[in-house]
């Protein structure tokens, strides 16, 4: 497989999770202060660089059939896990994610909390809220990159599509001061599904002693296929009559999950 | 105590989600393809696909049950 499918992979499901951190971000920084949001969001990304410095080269350094054994398993159980959202997402069954919301409920909670300093900081509830934001967002970027990245023997090319990713939305943020509410993020998180789960399936049949009819050519059908299943239910699902409306997210946790 | 128990339920959210059951499938699935692979001398390509799928009708078949009318 050439570097490109690994770059654009990474790159929309990194992309993802930077406008959910970037709501964060901006709801700590425009209300209670930068200097303190900058500080947590830096604290966080060291972690995040820190956990691909560490797992990134050991986990290259597995044999190759045992790490798509295991990587393959857990991708295909997470792809699952993101295609399941999107799919209830997507015909109403689930509430969708709402980034001008979420926003607005963080500023509510940024306003209400009390100012107080801690350790050299400021402020510590805008601390600890970008630390948390930038951290949890950012564990799932890591996983992708480690996982994609360390299958395909290619570190490099998937921290690239990562850093484009969280360039990309960074600026963006800077450019229009306000949380990415346009973008549609539940079609890049059936897209994101769909890739998870087809590589997921392709790697870990391969890690299970499988040989794939036509080798590596195999995902050329392989997420196609999945993508028509998934089309297939979100259908089933659409043309189903069902009771009341989606159920409303209504703490944070919920609605980024 | 506590603060592993908060921890293992962080990484079982984070990796498993909301159904237990897809990510069961999936591991046994697995399971019976290297069985398959390695003691049968069958190369079950399309094993995990079709279980993988199958999980993903059950799960959301679970996830929408209630709100049918």
């Amino acid at each position: 497989m050439t570097a490109l499918p690994l770059i654009l992979t990474v790159f929309v499901a990194c992309a993802v999770e930077a406008i959910e951190a970037l709501t964060i971000v901006l709801a700590s920084g425009l209300t209670r202060e930068w200097r303190s949001t900058f500080q947590g969001m830096a604290a966080a990304l060291v972690v995040l660089a820190a956990i691909v410095a560490v797992l990134g080269p050991t986990i290259t350094l597995l044999p190759l059939t045992a790490l798509r054994l295991v990587v393959g398993a857990l991708l295909a159980i997470f792809g699952l896990q993101w295609l399941r959202k999107a799919i209830l997402r997507a015909t109403g069954y689930k509430a969708l994610h709402d980034e001008a919301s979420a926003y607005l409920r963080e500023v509510a909670a940024a306003k209400a909390a009390t100012v107080s300093s801690r350790r050299g900081v400021s402020d510590w509830y805008a601390f600890t809220l970008s630390f948390k934001g930038v951290l949890l967002e950012g564990l799932e970027v890591v996983f992708i990159v480690i996982t994609f990245g360390g299958n395909q023997r290619n570190m490099g090319a998937a921290v690239i599509g990562a850093a484009a990713a969280v360039l990309v939305v960074t600026v963006t943020g800077i450019a229009v001061r306000a949380p990415l509410a346009k973008v549609p993020e539940n079609a890049m998180k059936f897209a994101v599904g769909i890739m998870l789960t087809s590589f997921g399936t392709f790697w870990g049949a391969e890690g299970a002693g499988v040989s794939w009819p036509g080798n590596d050519a195999a995902l050329l059908v392989l997420v196609p296929v999945v993508t028509l299943v998934s089309l297939g239910y979100t259908l089933m699902l659409r043309q189903r009559p069902r009771l009341g409306a989606a159920p409303v997210a209504h703490s944070s946790e919920e609605v980024a999950s | 105590m506590r603060r592993l128990k908060s921890i293992g339920a962080f990484w079982y959210d984070f990796v498993v989600g909301d159904d237990w059951r897809g990510a069961v499938v999936v591991v046994v699935a697995l399971a019976l393809t290297a069985l398959l692979v390695h003691t049968a001398g069958v190369n079950a390509w399309w094993l995990l696909p079709v279980c993988v799928f199958g999980a993903l009708g059950w799960s959301l078949r679970r996830a929408t049950a209630g709100m049918r009318s």
